[in-house]
């Protein structure tokens, strides 16, 4: 016998060890356990031992024979995993390339903002109605409260048309009479919508007023409709269009087609009501216009005002997308410039 | 209005901080837009917020009253002078000083009556009288012209009231003064700037803040006595009345003041005025402005000599609208055309004032005037409205006239007038006040049950505190079981005499004198009407998502244009495509180019195109919006329109990427394919186009249902030049937003995954090079029949070896059986069915 069973094991292991690469492992293989390997030359000399030691040495050479190709397994997974992290590493890609542009396109911020409104409302059961833009006189003016020569007319640069009967809304409140008149059945139905749209008025266009702007009115009618709903309505909205503990309050004021009326004020969500410039140090911040539906403009829209009443509020989309956004031109909305229009 | 603190003090207590009586008047509807302090401190308290004021605040120790004892000349300088200042302490105190208002009692020993001044001691904080810029300075004692001077009497920029610093403040004697007060106790003052609402006409006033200051806190009234002292002949022997027109002028007063002399005011009432912002003039004309904001009644004063001259004799006033062609010189010196509905004050002569607005030159007061005729009247606000449009003046009587002044308050105000000018100018009052009142106003009692009261604010207000409220207010209060019965005070004409408007007037006050955040903040409990769909606006919606979501941005333009920007439109020569309507066309126009309501959202669109052009290689933009068609109607139709525009790089610039190719015709039919296909609208088609806008030979009509919706494609050559966007193509295109929201299938069936497997093979077919590619695959699909389930066009090729005048066109066909696996052997069969009707129909041939 040339060489023992634990000189072989101990000769093997120790080459395998050494090995790095795919090539010497087959070679180390057919060295070793392969068909003329040094494991099958010591099966070919089993025929020179005698009988009873074939038996024995036959299993010792068996478990050299398993051990072995356990370890070239072990070795060849080992090296298998090298090679793969070399690979890995070699793909290695510079992730800080900028990235292949995706064409992302964006609504406007104004429809944004509706939307937001939109879906406020709509959890409170005001569904949207939307009415025309260029109105009659009547509408926009004598059937809300203001018949002509009223001094509140004068709240509101108005753009007429060639026709003096017609005139651009100046307000969304026009349609609270086409609502009422469609919707309400001869004064028989309750209503709740909102109005969205937009509305002009003949102001000098700067970084805070524009001739054309977007407004959301509410209307709410029905037999048992309080100042207590308007207030807890609006303060609703406010708790989820700025900030789950929002403070709101209300200020008595003046519309002709509401009695009583009130403006609204939120807590200035910028400073926390602490006072900023935004807010010109009050810590409130104005949102809307509101009153209960003055009993003439609820006769207008069909409805006994001794039997029925209703509330109304205005809002400026716009206004609370400048804030929250912190756009300190109006002018913007509809000058449509890209690099605005990208940021949303 | 200005309203200063110390002048309402006149009228009502107030016990509670400036700051927080702000509060509170802001919150009952007299918004207090602004608080100015004179001299005394600003309080800061806990939950309320305001801007913090940098005023100058008077330090109680050292700037003081002082009673200026003598006028001495300065020993080195004439253009100084020495006061002598008692403030108080045991010697007098020597100021140098150069205020020329002091001159006049140089020399002239101990000044009795006495005057006083504000003296500030060394270390004082003034503001600098000599600065432009606000610059507050210590006072240090230095050498002025070799006298040391260590304190001085101050102008009232120094104090901060105003920026006169033409000489120092001077006080006449009141019997209150003591010398060495705290300043600030003199003329300390806050001034609230109020703004009024419309409705807010009878607060236009001292007493009418003072009124609701009252109601609100609870305080009682102290009204100013009304009563004259009249020694003189009856004024009926001295001047005549005539009210020509009592719808216009439903009251008017005159009363007479002789042997008066015009002077300047008093430093009271100097001082009063200039606070809310007025100029002083003289003591008659300052009164007439003094009520006028005491009592918000307008007063006017005539020369009585004048009159006298221009009627020959005893004069006559009458009230009455202009004669054709009248004119009149205002004080303004401006000479007025009279519009029909002007109403006049006018004597035998001719015109003298424009009623309510503003009086003639001729008669105006000046320093001769001896006797003065005042005017107390009522004008209908209608009429002055229409005046104040009509002449575009504005003045403190027409602002009051305008919203309404209830007739009753113009006796009180000609007779608290006319005392106060005997007081402040002497003479003699003629007995009695010239009083017509054709047409008085009716009063006005309301009705309101209590219960409609609780029902309406949704929160229990007891009887008791309703009708405490209301009293509070001045209304005169009954109460009939549950109801009630309130009167409206005779300062008031917003109450409205309509049962149930008058009630929604009452529940305003009780509401806001109580505190709207009073009111409890209740969910609506009231029945909720039915919840509907919105198909219209989901589809719009959807449209805008869809859109969004293949890259384009939604714009949103202002709906104004011109006729010029959209002829702009227009090739030479070509009939418009624009809608065949009028415009709508604004009266008052913001500018030129902004005269009409838009027919198209094109003209906009490529306005935004040219300016963003400049920052942008791409662009794809969409406008949802209304465009406006007047038509026979009085009211033009305003539908909505989808404007689409394309144009620039197909592919955003990228270090892998090469040169993109701009996107062109097709880009935006797949726009449009990809929306119709997401809106599920089955019956859409394509033909060639029609707009005379586009491209006549690139661009394209969109059929929904058969119908014309709209139409796209490359901007005419000739617009894109005129507008200047030649760097790239433009696509665009404007559809009609109706039929999609019409046709758009809001349920639809899906195909059933298929089971058996498909046969792909392609087909390349060699046609006329003018055949529309629509065409052929019509033809294909037909032949093909159910079991042909795709045909897709991957290649166009002409060229060798395709003849000229032709081109060839490879389809990838799919074809699929759902019930069996299809052989080779049928789809040969389909294929050679397909190829036979292109050959038969379309003459065309496979190529090889």
């Amino acid at each position: 016998m040339d060489k023992s069973i634990d000189d072989i094991r101990g000769e093997a292991l120790d080459s395998l060890a050494a090995i790095i690469e795919n090539e010497a492992l087959a070679e180390w293989r057919s060295q070793y356990v392969g068909r003329r390997g040094a494991v099958a030359m010591l099966f070919r000399n089993i025929g020179s031992l005698p009988a009873e030691e074939r038996a024995a040495f036959g299993k010792q050479v068996n478990a050299l024979r398993g051990e072995l190709e356990g370890a070239f397994d072990e070795r060849a997974a080992l090296i298998e995993s090298q090679r793969l992290a070399r690979d890995l590493e070699s793909d290695e890609i510079d992730i800080t390339l900028p990235a292949q542009p995706r064409r992302r396109g964006g609504l406007h911020p104004s429809t944004r903002t509706h939307r937001e409104f939109q879906q406020i409302w709509a959890d409170m059961g005001f569904q949207v109605y939307r009415s025309r833009e260029v109105e009659a006189d009547d509408f926009n003016f004598t059937l809300l409260n203001l018949p002509p020569h009223h001094p509140a007319r004068d709240m509101q640069d108005t753009f007429y048309t060639s026709d003096p009967r017609v005139l651009l809304r100046t307000h969304t409140s026009p349609g609270q009479i086409r609502a009422m008149r469609e919707l309400g059945d001869a004064g028989s139905k309750p209503i709740r919508v909102i109005l969205p749209g937009m509305c002009y008025r003949q102001e000098q266009v700067t970084a805070r007023s524009e001739i054309q702007f977007t407004q959301v009115e509410g209307l709410a009618i029905g037999r048992n409709i309080r100042m207590s709903d308007l207030k807890g309505t609006i303060a609703e909205f406010a708790k989820r269009m700025y900030q789950p503990d929002a403070r709101v309050r209300f200020r008595a004021s003046y519309f002709p087609f509401t009695e009583p009326s009130m403006e609204v004020d939120v807590e200035c969500f910028l400073c926390g009501g602490e006072g900023c410039r935004v807010c010109k140090y009050s810590g409130w911040l104005e949102i809307a216009g509101s009153g209960m539906v003055h009993p003439d403009v609820l006769r207008n829209g069909g409805y006994d005002p001794a039997e029925w009443s209703g509330f109304a509020f205005g809002m400026g989309p716009e206004r609370i997308t400048m804030l929250k956004h912190g756009i300190q031109d109006i002018r913007y909305f509809w000058g449509n410039d890209l690099r605005f229009l990208r940021q949303f | 209005m200005l309203v200063p603190i110390s002048w309402l003090r006149d009228f009502v207590d107030m016990d509670i901080p400036v700051e927080l009586l702000a509060e509170r008047l802001t919150l009952a509807g007299l918004e207090v837009a602004q608080i100015r302090y004179i001299g005394v401190p600003q309080q800061h308290l806990p939950d309320l917020r305001q801007p913090t004021s940098d005023h100058l605040v008077w330090e109680r120790d050292k700037l003081l009253l002082g009673r200026i004892c003598e006028v001495r000349a300065h020993p080195n300088a004439d253009r100084l002078v020495l006061a002598m200042v008692d403030y108080g302490a045991d010697e007098l105190e020597q100021c140098v000083t150069g205020a020329p208002n002091l001159f006049p009692y140089k020399d002239q020993g101990f000044i009795n009556p006495p005057i006083w001044s504000a003296f500030a001691q060394e270390g004082a904080t003034v503001w600098d009288g000599h600065s432009d810029k606000p610059r507050t300075m210590i006072l240090k004692g230095r050498e002025l012209r070799g006298i040391y001077n260590k304190s001085m009497v101050c102008s009232e920029k120094e104090l901060g009231i105003s920026d006169e610093h033409e000489g120092v403040i001077v006080l006449e004697h009141d019997d209150s003064f003591a010398a060495g007060r705290p300043f600030a106790d003199v003329l300390g003052d806050v001034v609230l700037d109020i703004e009024f609402t419309p409705n807010l006409a009878r607060c236009l006033s001292m007493i009418g803040v003072a009124r609701e200051v009252a109601a609100l806190l609870d305080k009682p009234m102290r009204y100013p006595s009304y009563d004259f002292i009249a020694k003189g002949a009856p004024i009926s022997e001295q001047v005549a009345l005539d009210i020509r027109e009592p719808e216009l002028n439903p009251r008017f007063t005159l009363t007479l003041l002789r042997d008066c002399q015009v002077k300047p005011s008093p430093f009271w009432l100097q001082h009063r005025l200039k606070l809310i912002g007025q100029r002083p003039r003289n003591n008659i004309v300052d009164i007439t402005n003094y009520i006028t904001f005491e009592l918000g009644q307008p007063l006017h004063a005539f020369d009585y000599d004048e009159l006298q001259k221009r009627a020959g004799g005893l004069p006559t006033i009458i009230t009455r609208l202009p004669q054709p062609g009248e004119k009149l010189e205002t004080l303004d010196d401006v000479l007025r055309e009279l519009g029909d509905d002007s109403i006049l004050v006018a004597d035998t002569a001719g015109a003298l004032a424009l009623g309510g607005v503003m009086g003639g030159g001729e008669t105006e007061i000046s320093d001769k005037t001896r006797n003065v005729l005042l005017e107390a009247a009522a004008w209908n606000n209608i009429s002055i409205r229409k005046t104040i449009r009509e002449q575009r003046i504005h003045t403190e009587a027409s602002t009051r006239f305008s919203r309404g002044v209830h007739p009753s308050q113009a006796i009180l105000g000609g007779s608290r007038g006319i005392e106060l000018m005997r007081q402040l100018g002497g003479g003699t009052v003629a007995q009695g006040l010239l009083d017509a009142y054709p047409k008085p106003p009716p009063a006005v009692t309301v009705e309101l049950p209590i219960a409609r009261v609780n029902k309406l604010l949704g929160m229990e207000v007891s009887l008791d505190q309703a009708a405490d409220v209301l009293r509070r207010l001045e209304f005169a209060v009954h109460i009939d079981g549950e109801v009630i019965q309130a009167t409206a005070p005779d300062h008031r004409l917003d109450i409205s005499a309509d049962s149930v408007v008058g009630q929604a007037d009452l529940l305003e006050e009780i509401a806001r004198v109580i505190g709207y955040d009073r009111i409890p903040e209740t969910i609506m409990a009231d029945e909720m009407p039915p919840q509907r769909e919105n198909a219209p606006l989901l589809i719009e919606e959807r449209i805008r998502d869809i859109l969004v979501g293949q890259g384009l941005y939604e714009v949103i333009n202002y709906r104004f244009t011109s006729k010029q920007t959209e002829a702009q439109l227009l090739p030479a020569g070509a009939a418009s495509s624009l809608p065949d309507a009028n415009y709508v066309t604004i009266a008052n126009p913001a500018s030129s180019e902004r005269d009409v309501l838009r027919h198209t959202l094109l003209g906009n669109m490529l306005e935004n195109a040219v300016n963003n052009a400049r920052y942008n290689k791409a662009q794809q933009v969409f406008e949802l919006g209304n465009v406006y068609l007047q038509k026979g109607d009085l009211l033009p139709e305003e539908p909505l329109q989808l404007g689409i525009l394309l144009t620039g790089a197909r592919d955003a610039d990228w270090w892998q990427g090469g040169e993109s190719p701009d996107m062109d015709f097709y880009d935006m039919k797949g726009v449009l394919e990809s929306l119709l296909h997401a809106l599920h609208i089955p019956d859409f088609a394509f033909q060639r186009g029609t707009h005379s806008s586009l491209h006549p030979g690139r661009s394209a009509d969109l059929l929904i249902a058969g119908e014309v919706a709209g139409s796209f494609g490359e901007l005419h050559p000739q617009v894109a030049q005129r507008v200047k966007l030649t760097a790239a193509k433009v696509i665009i295109g404007e559809i009609a937003v109706a039929p999609m929201i019409k046709q758009a299938r809001r349920l639809h069936d899906i195909v059933p995954l298929p089971t058996q497997p498909a046969v792909l093979e392609d087909i390349a077919l060699v046609v006329r090079a003018d055949l529309p590619a629509s065409e052929v695959e019509a033809v294909i699909r037909q032949a093909g029949g159910p079991l042909l389930k795709d045909v897709a066009l991957f290649d166009i090729y002409t060229g060798d070896p395709i003849p000229p005048g032709k081109k060839s066109l490879a389809y990838a066909l799919t074809y699929q059986d759902e019930t069996r696996t299809l052989t080779d052997k049928n789809a040969a069969r389909i294929r050679k069915k397909i190829i036979g009707a292109a050959r038969h129909r379309l003459n065309a041939e496979l190529r090889a």
